[in-house]
């Protein structure tokens, strides 16, 4: 096996050119190096100049998704050796306006995430004397799966229908708007399920499904989404009824 | 430096890669997404066709017998069995990602997948039969 290994990497600055280009790097192709160390030794070692986010360097932190030979990744669970004889081709995530190098805008991800209010929502606290929420296996089993999204946002860029329609608020977000809505704790659920029947909202989505595939926690958001279109439908046949909900 | 640089007020200069009318045959799974959608034409399509037929029925066996004539001709045949292929691709995936926009629970434990989409595909086969005993039968009984 060769021992080194070409990194072809984005390279956008602002200041002097007025679209991305690729630059090349040799780095060691390790057993033990993923995609990550491999920035980080171009970083450190050959050019200083290179701009990406990072930060845990193992799965939880969400920073460092990349495009990995064109598919979304979290570059520090991406092995080199699993890529040779190479080049492997990083570029910042797509569908997101890049700022410099692999780095992407991330504000429009952040507003849409807390449009559907991703926290507990109460009408009414409880008091602290009162004791604590009580919840069974069986209820955090409703939404544990959509708990372990990491904003890592790989799902936005595995998604078409994101990269045509930008206002679309996105897997990831209707995740975390079905995690809390399934909650036994919140009372919320009204609330996003208004949010995310307007335009920009889950009936944008065509089941695509790849936002699944890409996911590198296992969430489901196609599922999640999916489970919010029925909601939505049988809501609408309700307000229908009489005494229905309005 | 190829452009003058010309940042805009309060955030960087982006670069915004646009997306190619293309984007859906770079990757398998999108080329089977938009087969998916476009097998709907063929659903529409049907439809319309079953409505038809089922408007001949009610009229009379001639308007029934007419309908069928105009439909055995080769390349309407053809273009069946091409709606046939299509509307089984179609109903086998959308029940295969059933259980993933249902996931049904009885007594606090989810129904596992198999037997969501296995209900489905129950109901498909019922219908079908049932379908066919209507039609078939309207046929052989003329």
């Amino acid at each position: 096996m060769a021992d080194t290994i070409a990194l072809e990497v984005t390279r956008y600055r602002p200041e002097e050119e007025s679209e991305p280009t690729f630059q090349t790097y040799e780095v060691p192709l390790r057993q033990d190096w993923v995609v990550l160390d491999a920035l980080n030794h171009v970083k450190d070692h050959v050019d200083g100049t290179l701009s990406y986010r990072w930060s845990c360097r193992m799965g939880v932190c969400g920073s460092c998704g990349m495009m990995v030979n064109g598919e979304p990744k979290l570059t520090c669970a991406e092995f080199l050796t699993d890529h040779a004889p190479g080049p492997i081709r990083v570029e910042p995530l797509r569908f997101f306006p890049v700022v410099r190098d692999l780095v992407v805008d991330i504000g429009d991800f952040m507003s849409k995430l807390k449009s559907v209010k991703p926290w507990l929502v109460r009408k009414q606290e409880r008091a602290i004397a009162d004791g604590e929420f009580r919840q069974t296996p069986q209820q955090l089993d409703t939404y544990k799966q959509f708990s372990m999204c990491i904003n890592c946002m790989l799902c936005y860029s595995a998604c078409p229908v994101f990269g045509l329609e930008p206002s679309f608020v996105g897997p990831a977000a209707i995740a975390l708007a079905r995690r809390y809505s399934q909650d036994s704790r919140d009372q919320g659920s009204r609330e996003r399920l208004d949010v995310l029947s307007e335009k920009g909202g889950m009936w944008e989505c065509t089941f695509v499904g790849e936002c699944s595939e890409a996911c590198p926690k296992n969430v489901d958001p196609a599922g999640a989404i999916q489970q919010y279109k029925l909601e939505g439908t049988v809501h609408w046949f309700k307000t229908l009824l009489p005494l229905g909900d309005r | 430096m190829s452009t003058p640089v010309r940042y805009t007020l309060h955030h960087p200069r982006w670069y915004r890669r646009p997306v190619s009318v293309f984007w859906w045959l770079k990757k398998r799974a999108y080329i089977v997404f938009v087969l998916r959608e476009l097998t709907s034409v063929f659903v529409a399509l049907v439809s319309v066709l079953t409505l038809l037929q089922v408007r001949a029925i009610l009229e009379s066996p001639e308007a029934h017998a007419a309908l069928m004539a105009r439909l055995a001709s080769p390349p309407v045949t053809g273009l069946l069995l091409v709606a046939l292929a299509a509307l089984v691709f179609h109903s086998v995936s959308w029940f295969n990602l059933a259980p993933r926009a249902m996931p049904v629970r009885l007594r606090g434990r989810r129904v596992p997948d198999v037997l969501v989409s296995g209900g489905n595909f129950a109901a498909w086969l019922f219908l079908s039969a049932a379908m066919a005993f209507l039609f078939l039968g309207t046929m052989t009984t003329r």
